[in-house]
């Protein structure tokens, strides 16, 4: 599925400073019978965010006005257990093109970068001063530059880089994804599975 | 050079590596069910692409289907609708489809192995988190989301970097009482829920050698819950003969040639790990989870650690505890239990059903529990009848159900109301997995049973 394509994103963000935060959690399971991929992101975080009656919750995060942007950031571990890219697509579809978090679980990023959000892993000190920041001052902006791979806090001038390996960081760039480069392969992949056993 | 088993499978299935990418790499058996995969499907249409080898992917409905009445239309529209879907795209393209109410229907990781169609050294793929089971086999398996499902669909690859590895030693007897699930919640616990995280992990050691298919797949399930992309066990002649004669597998002179070349399928004495860790039989007692998520697990009869004793923040730990109705030093036998659920691709086996109808066998469940006992497929069905185990839990005052993921992940109607306490045999104690509101406690069929039969988290080595 075609993403935008993603360069330099300048943001306030919304902090979610949460360990272990799963992807039922992201989506629950009971939307997740759809068949086409439309409006997860009115279900994104739906236990922590609605009450049983569809009210809003007025303390969880994404229900404060002070708080908004396309970054999400959120703490350790985050996106771990089910391998459901839904948790994806309700984090691109509500509007967040970038999370930040000082770890992520392997699914969930990789999902991700399949769906044109880009994850940023910081270190733990630096997780922490982007939360303060943003609590000091919720307008607070963060740049995420790819093509440098650095985020910078813009109040503090803080600065970190982030890894990302260049071949995702080139369809980021493009807004390419990989069934695009395996298809340009495909006599490879043909002779390959030839030779095989079972 | 030498290499590791995971490094044999995995080198041996790489098309094309990618200078500062991932590896193209070629998966030789794809499991698609209900809920991951019509959007890839639909992906595929729009690109106007076809599936390259409908052969190497096979279809199971199961984490969206009801336990009870299979035989009558699905009730709600939304299940109904994904069911048709699988089925309309299987027969579409050509993709062998195991719907609600064939005979071989059932958990995608439990009919995958039960049929031969996971075999040792195999790369195997699907899009749900728990496909690391088929490791058992000695395969590298692992969970993929929806836009790698259309990738394998259309070109039988992903691409992937070679993750870490990661050996897990356990030596010594387990002591009674003891269950492949324990000894997992055990390591998962140790670990916690990230520990493993970018590593592939192959269990070795004494109690893995000595380990049944069943309970092999019990350890390599639940590797995802420490962060691992999967785990493996080398395999042996325990499971060639579990693999020998089922329907899928191969016959003759091509089963010959195949079990000599997975004989070779071992990690070489002197390859190394980025990571090894090393447990003690002995030192594992029957497991209990007291918190949301599957680190937070403790032998049974242990009371629940201090926020500041564990690792990581206090705000998430006591929020954790919060939810649970939980306090720090509680105990947790004599806790109360409203739900047993006994089943999932963790613990929905044959011989999970066995060890279940060992405790509840002459005793009867205790009136203020609901139990859900569901079969991870027909075939398990068929076995829990043919060798008794239904008369024995229909005496002890339990229904069996049929089989699906079912309060795996409460998709279908199987759901715990909010606030009450479940002893599941699944994988996940996260927040509302097994309905809104939901409180999950991880353990064995050993202690579901003896939870089942009491009413209260109760040690199993006390009625066995
Ligand atoms: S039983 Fe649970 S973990 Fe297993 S395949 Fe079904 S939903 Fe996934």
């Amino acid at each position: 599925m075609a993403y935008d394509k993603f360069n330099i994103l300048t943001s306030t963000a919304v902090p979610l400073p949460l360990e272990n935060v799963d992807t039922d959690q992201i989506i629950p399971a009971r939307f997740l019978k759809a068949t086409k991929r439309e409006g997860f992101g009115d279900n994104l975080f739906r236990d922590w965010r609605y009450n049983n009656d569809g009210s809003p919750k007025k303390d969880f995060i994404l229900n404060n006005p002070i708080y908004s942007g396309k970054i999400l950031v959120g703490g350790k571990n985050f996106g771990s257990g089910s391998s459901r890219e839904h948790a994806a697509w309700a984090v691109y579809d509500y509007g967040f093109r970038c999370v930040v978090s000082s770890f992520f679980a392997d699914i969930f990023r990789n999902n991700c970068l399949n769906v044109g959000v880009l994850p940023v892993q910081v270190s733990a000190e630096f997780s922490e001063q982007i939360f303060n920041a943003i609590y000091d001052d919720p307008n607070t902006e963060i740049e995420i530059n790819l093509p440098e791979q650095t985020i910078t806090i813009l109040s503090t001038g803080a600065k970190e880089s982030f890894d990302i390996n260049s071949y995702k960081k080139d369809n980021m760039l493009n807004g390419f994804d990989d069934i695009d480069y395996l298809q340009s392969m495909k006599s490879d992949i043909e002779s390959f599975a030839n030779g095989l056993l079972l | 050079m030498s290499k590791t088993l995971f490094d044999k499978v995995w080198d041996s299935h790489v098309v094309r590596k990618i200078e500062g990418g991932p590896d193209v790499f070629f998966i030789d058996r794809h499991f698609i069910h209900e809920v991951t995969s019509p959007v890839a499907f639909l992906g595929l249409k729009s690109r106007g692409l076809s599936v390259l080898y409908p052969e190497r992917t096979f279809a199971t409905a199961d984490h969206n289907t009801p336990t009870i009445n299979q035989h009558l239309p699905v009730e709600d529209p939304l299940s109904a609708n994904q069911l048709k879907a699988l089925e309309d795209n299987s027969n579409e393209y050509g993709i062998s489809h195991w719907g609600l109410g064939h005979q071989k229907n059932g958990i995608v990781h439990v009919v995958g192995p039960e049929n031969g169609i996971t075999f040792p050294g195999a790369t195997i793929v699907c899009g749900d988190s728990h496909t690391s089971t088929h490791g058992a086999f000695g395969a590298i398996a692992f969970g993929i989301g929806t836009s790698e499902v259309e990738m394998v669909l259309s070109t039988q690859c992903i691409m992937q970097p070679k993750p870490k590895k990661m050996r897990i030693n356990v030596n010594g007897n387990l002591s009674k009482g003891v269950t492949p699930k324990d000894v997992a919640l055990y390591i998962i616990s140790q670990l916690t829920t990230s520990g493993a995280t970018g590593y592939f992990v192959e269990y070795a050691g004494d109690v893995f050698e000595n380990m049944t298919m069943e309970g092999r797949m019990t350890v390599c399930n639940l590797s995802i819950e420490m962060g691992a992309r999967g785990g493996m066990i080398a395999p042996d002649e325990t499971t060639f003969a579990y693999l020998k004669g089922k329907p899928l597998s191969l016959k003759g002179d091509a089963w010959d040639k195949a079990v000599a070349y997975w004989k070779t399928l071992k990690t070489d004495a002197d390859a190394t790990f980025d990571k090894e860790l090393t447990f003690n039989a002995s030192d594992i007692e029957p497991m209990i989870t007291y918190g949301t998520n599957p680190g937070m697990g403790m032998g049974i009869s242990k009371h629940i650690p201090n926020a500041e004793a564990v690792e990581g923040g206090v705000a998430t730990y006591k929020k954790s505890l919060e939810y649970m109705g939980y306090h720090e030093d509680d105990a947790m036998i004599g806790k109360p239990v409203d739900y047993v659920f006994l089943g999932s691709c963790t613990n929905g086996r044959i011989e999970d059903f066995r060890a279940f109808a060992s405790i509840v066998k002459g005793r009867k469940k205790a009136d203020n529990v609901t139990a859900w006992l569901v079969p991870g497929s027909h075939e398990v069905e068929a076995l829990i009848k043919e060798e008794g185990i239904l008369d024995i839990i229909t005496k002890a005052g339990f229904e069996l159900r049929q089989p699906g993921c079912s309060a795996c992940l409460a998709m279908n109607d199987d759901k715990v109301p909010a606030g009450k306490y479940a002893v599941s045999t699944s994988n996940r104690n996260f927040e509302g997995r097994q309905g809104p509101g939901s409180r999950t406690l991880l353990a064995s069929p050993l202690v579901a049973a003896a939870a089942a039969v009491t009413g209260v988290v109760t040690d199993p080595r006390d009625l066995l």
